[in-house]
């Protein structure tokens, strides 16, 4: 791996570290449920992040459908919650 | 260990600090704003443009080591550009019918 690209690629790790602590303070005292299950969402994604950046640094493809999959699994998630918030329950008889 | 050539370094450098910067600056904006709406604006920001960059220089990088273009990271971005506004839609439509400024009921 190249020098600048390595370096580049740690100052971006430690940006993302540095958001997911933002969003996990956040978490931590949001005052309604609706801003934890935005700062929830947002951590999902700033992990993803990191494993795209990781991938990219270990040149292994296999992080990518890591990433996919936290994607995935982040917005069902995410779907649920705000459902819940929204109706009382997530499915609808 | 092959050499990546200067114009993809360069490119990819670049596109790796924007993204940590927009990131960052989305983050803080979910910390430092002081009502509901305001932060969800700022992530949506941030977010979208950070693993736009990311995604692009994971392309770049990729294709340049494997000799053919390589597109499967696009997926991430297409599927993140798919779903992220379904979810805005229902945390906003949540946070609407939670807030206790809200003059007149529904039903």
């Amino acid at each position: 791996m190249n020098t600048v690209l390595l370096w580049a690629g740690t100052f971006a790790l430690f940006c993302f570290a540095l958001a997911l602590a933002c969003a996990a303070t956040r978490l931590l005292l949001g005052p309604t449920p609706q801003d934890r299950v935005l700062a929830l969402d947002t951590m999902y994604i700033n992990g993803m992040l990191i494993i795209l950046v990781l991938g990219m640094h270990f040149r292994n493809d296999l992080y990518f459908d890591i990433a996919l999959l936290m994607a995935m699994f982040g917005f069902v998630s995410s779907a649920a919650m705000a459902k819940f918030l929204l109706r009382g329950e997530v499915i609808q008889p | 260990m092959s050499e990546l050539p200067l114009w993809v370094t360069i490119p990819a450098s670049l596109l790796l600090i924007l993204a940590g910067i927009m990131t960052l600056i989305g983050s803080a904006g979910l910390l430092r704003l002081n009502r509901f709406y305001p932060r969800m604006h700022a992530v949506t920001l941030g977010n979208t443009m950070g693993v736009g960059c990311i995604v692009l220089a994971t392309i770049l990088v990729a294709s340049t080591l494997s000799g053919w273009l390589v597109l499967r990271p696009l997926l991430i971005l297409a599927l993140l550009i798919l779903v992220s506004p379904i979810t805005a839609i229902l945390l906003m439509r949540a946070g609407v019918r939670r807030d206790p400024r809200r003059p007149v009921p529904e039903e």
